[in-house]
């Protein structure tokens, strides 16, 4: 994504009295912080800054704490996502049926790399490793439905289906 | 009373192929009959054969439809449930049978499997515990209520199990050392964080069979004098989870979790956390570690968790298909009967994800001691589209490749270890002369790269320099030199390295070097990709005399690289071309060949 338009989502106003009510039945319970990321992540689909500086205040736990475990943990996403994510298998039956083409092409159709998000935030592509159905690779997921036995040439219609 | 239990396969892969939709065809072809009530439909666990689906199994008649679209529902409907004659359209069939197959034993894939952790997967409502009570469900916890802790642990160890989970510990063995440890406080863990990409054996028992494990860790508790446990899911098995939560709300109720379990002095609170998404929380201490809310780094060893575990407390870690073979090892009479399949040192049967370029994909339950030829040929009925069977990769990205040459070894921990894979959870991935084995090493090599915690040097740093040889071979500027330098710094990095993960990742790039050497060789010295993946390395020609002119390949072409008149063979022009492949997905003639960069037309390989 460009950086205006990051500047832009960031600057959302966030509100915190949801960030409250996530956080009340577990003040107190430290070993609580990574089901209460997820349930803020779950409710904003990011884990905006103001957020996360409020989580460490109530649960008192330092930022930087906070931060080491989200950055340790793939799921937690530090920056607004697409309204489609799309998720690569790169597990290795997948990457054995030829994966690699898949998410080549698709980062040539939509002009965004691995982990990112286009500028029209229509699409997020990320990695996963192995959506459990192997038998179907190579498999791409989007949003939750799966889509199998991929080859190169039906990718463009795939996309063109989400909005 | 139904006249019929349909059941629908509703695990991830039979979704993905449409099972829902399937569903909502057959129900809403019954109810236009008003004949809906008489028949029972239930959203099933994972009957295994992921290849055709989606599946439906119809009951008490043990009659297997498979491959099924919407609108065959009519034909079912009328034929099957109205008429009472198999539809035999939708039976199984295949170059491995000759007539199409009805029931499990006449299916060749069913036929070498022995279902014990399976058992009840695809045959039983998941969300019922009433169905798992009455297959016997259950009973084994209440034996072990009455026995005493340690002779638990014995018989446990007497049956010979061994953990599932990779290192194949002796499971008796280890309760044993938590009921030992001192202290009133202790834990349960299950280890369902299955990370091995390209494996799906756990997911499919906890979406298909979630009390056996909620029984397995209730009989560990009793075993251990635990009275908590953790269940540890990765956070990408939504529908796992969901089923877990169904199924411990209804063990509280029916009085198998909770206080005075079932009126005997043994308290058991069940809890679930969800991973995060990373693969080294599989090491049992990351693992412990993010429980706690932490960064999921692992520790040294000693002291194990049995001493030091979740919160300071000893803990029993196991796998979840461990748990799930309990309940069978501690009913009645169970130990001898586990103990009479496998071999001498692994007893018991072992899920397997067979997936890759085989042709049955899907999950397999097969009693150890069985040989690889047996599981790849028999079970998964050879290599897709005949081509050659090269290699087979077990244990994931901790376990190393076996070769065509060793395609008669047995299956069992023990054997596996020797040819320089692991048992590992139970992946196996099947490759044939399209991988590229230093690819493969690649690939692996990268995915532990980047799971690398980071907390100890040989695994962060080694990791990455072996990395950056293998990028390098695989572009074309390999050195003569690489392979020794590769084997040193896997040596080192296993000798020293923190935890498991780091002990362990180099194995893929020992074994593809150990077993095909001469592929490395040939990326070095001259500079060739027989497998046509390593895009430097390779160049596209078309068949000359094969080539019909179809047009298929043109048409398929991004970068307009193919050029060629209808009904002539057509050309690649070599500087446009990308290796993309796309070509290759299309050509029925099997016309395009891989070939050295720079040969001619003619001359192919
Ligand atoms: C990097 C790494 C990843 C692991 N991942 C898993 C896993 O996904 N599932 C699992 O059951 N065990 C995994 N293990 C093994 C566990 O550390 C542990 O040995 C196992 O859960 C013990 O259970 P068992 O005795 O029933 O096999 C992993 C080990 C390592 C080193
Ligand atoms: S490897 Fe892609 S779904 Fe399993």
């Amino acid at each position: 994504m460009s950086s205006e338009a990051e500047a832009a989502v960031l600057n959302q106003d966030i509100d915190l009295s949801q960030v409250d009510s996530i956080i009340e039945p577990y003040l107190g319970r430290k070993e609580m912080v990574i089901p209460i990321l997820q349930k803020v992540q779950e409710h904003f689909g990011y884990l905006p800054r103001p957020a996360m500086e409020h989580v460490a205040r109530r649960m008192r736990i330092p930022l930087s704490r906070l931060y080491g475990v989200t950055t340790f943990y793939a799921q937690f996403k530090l920056k607004p996502l697409g309204r489609n994510i799309i998720r690569v298998c790169k597990g290795t039956a997948c990457h054995i049926q030829g994966s690699p083409k898949i998410s080549e092409r698709i980062e040539e159709i939509l002009d965004v790399e691995s982990g990112d998000t286009t500028d029209d935030l229509r699409f997020t592509l990320e990695e996963v490793a192995c959506i459990g159905c192997c038998a179907l690779a190579p498999v791409i997921m989007i949003n939750d439905d799966p889509h199998g036995r991929l080859t190169q040439d039906k990718l463009k219609d795939i996309l063109d289906s989400y909005e | 009373m139904y006249e019929k239990h349909i059941m629908i396969c509703g695990a991830t892969g039979c979704l993905s192929s449409g099972s829902n939709q399937i569903a909502e065809a057959l129900t809403e072809e019954l109810e236009s009959r008003g004949i809906r009530d008489k028949y029972r439909l239930v959203m099933g666990g994972c009957p295994g054969f992921c290849e055709v689906g989606p599946i439906i199994v119809i009951f008490p008649d043990e009659v297997f439809y498979c491959r099924l679209k919407t609108k065959d529902m009519a034909e079912l409907v009328e034929q099957h449930l109205i008429g009472g004659e198999i539809v035999e359209r939708l039976l199984y069939k295949g170059p491995d049978v000759d007539a199409p197959a009805r029931f499990y034993d006449s299916i060749p894939f069913y036929s070498k499997q022995r279902f014990n952790v399976l058992r009840n997967s695809g045959v039983i409502d998941p969300e019922s515990i009433d169905e798992y009570i009455m297959r016997g469900g259950y009973r084994a916890l209440k034996r072990a209520l009455e026995m005493d802790s340690q002779a638990i642990c014995d018989e446990v160890k007497d049956a010979g199990l061994r953990g599932r989970g990779g290192a194949g510990f002796p499971t008796g063995m280890k309760w044993g050392f938590t009921n030992k440890a001192p202290g009133p406080k202790k834990y349960i863990v299950c280890n369902a964080d299955e990370g091995d990409p390209g494996a799906f054996m756990d997911r499919s028992i906890l979406e298909g069979d979630p009390h056996a494990i909620l029984e397995g860790m209730l009989i560990a508790g009793k075993a251990c004098g635990a009275d908590e446990g953790y269940i540890y899911c990765r956070a990408e098995y939504p529908l796992a989870i969901k089923r877990l939560r169904t199924a411990i709300e209804q063990a509280k109720e029916y009085g198998f979790l909770g206080n005075n379990i079932l009126g005997y002095d043994f308290n058991f609170k069940m809890n679930i956390k969800e991973g995060a998404g990373a693969f080294v929380c599989g090491e049992e201490t990351a693992l412990l570690a993010s429980i706690e809310g932490k960064r999921g780094m692992p520790r040294p060893r000693p002291p194990f968790p049995a001493q030091v575990g979740v919160f300071g407390k000893p803990t029993t870690i196991n796998n979840v298909e461990t748990f799930a073979n309990v309940p069978l090892i501690v009913r009645e009479g169970g130990a001898e009967e586990f103990k009479k399949v496998g071999t001498e040192g692994s007893k018991g049967t072992k899920v397997f994800a067979l997936a890759g370029k085989v042709r049955n994909t899907g999950l397999v339950e097969v009693p150890m001691g069985i040989t690889i030829e047996e599981i790849i040929f028999d079970v998964g009925g050879g290599i897709q589209g005949g081509r050659e069977f090269k290699a087979v990769q077990a244990g994931g990205p901790s376990g190393g490749c076996i070769p065509q040459d060793l395609i008669n070894l047995p299956i069992d921990y023990d054997s596996l270890t020797q040819a320089g894979a692991i048992m590992g959870s139970g992946g196996l991935v099947v490759m044939d002369d399209r991988t590229c084995m230093v690819d493969l090493a690649k690939y692996f090599l990268s995915f532990t790269q980047k799971e690398s915690c980071g907390k100890c040097t040989p695994c962060r740093e080694g990791t990455k320099r072996m990395l950056e040889i293998l990028e390098r071979i695989t572009e074309g500027e390999g050195k003569p030199e690489d392979l020794d330098t590769l084997d040193s710094l896997a040596h080192s990095i296993k000798d020293s390295a923190l935890c498991g993960l780091g002990q362990t990742c180099p194995n893929p790039v020992l074994t593809t070097i150990r077993y095909f050497r001469n592929e490395y060789e040939e990326h070095i010295n001259e500079d060739y990709c027989q497998s046509g993946i390593c895009k430097p390395l390779f160049q596209y020609l078309i068949d000359q005399d094969n080539c019909t002119g179809c047009r298929a390949c043109v048409r398929a072409c991004p970068v307009e690289a193919i050029e060629g008149e209808k009904k002539e063979p057509h050309e690649i022009i070599q500087d446009l071309c990308t290796r993309c492949g796309s070509c290759i997905e299309k050509c029925r003639q099997d016309c395009i060949l891989i070939t050295r960069v720079g040969s001619e037309a003619d001359v192919g390989n």
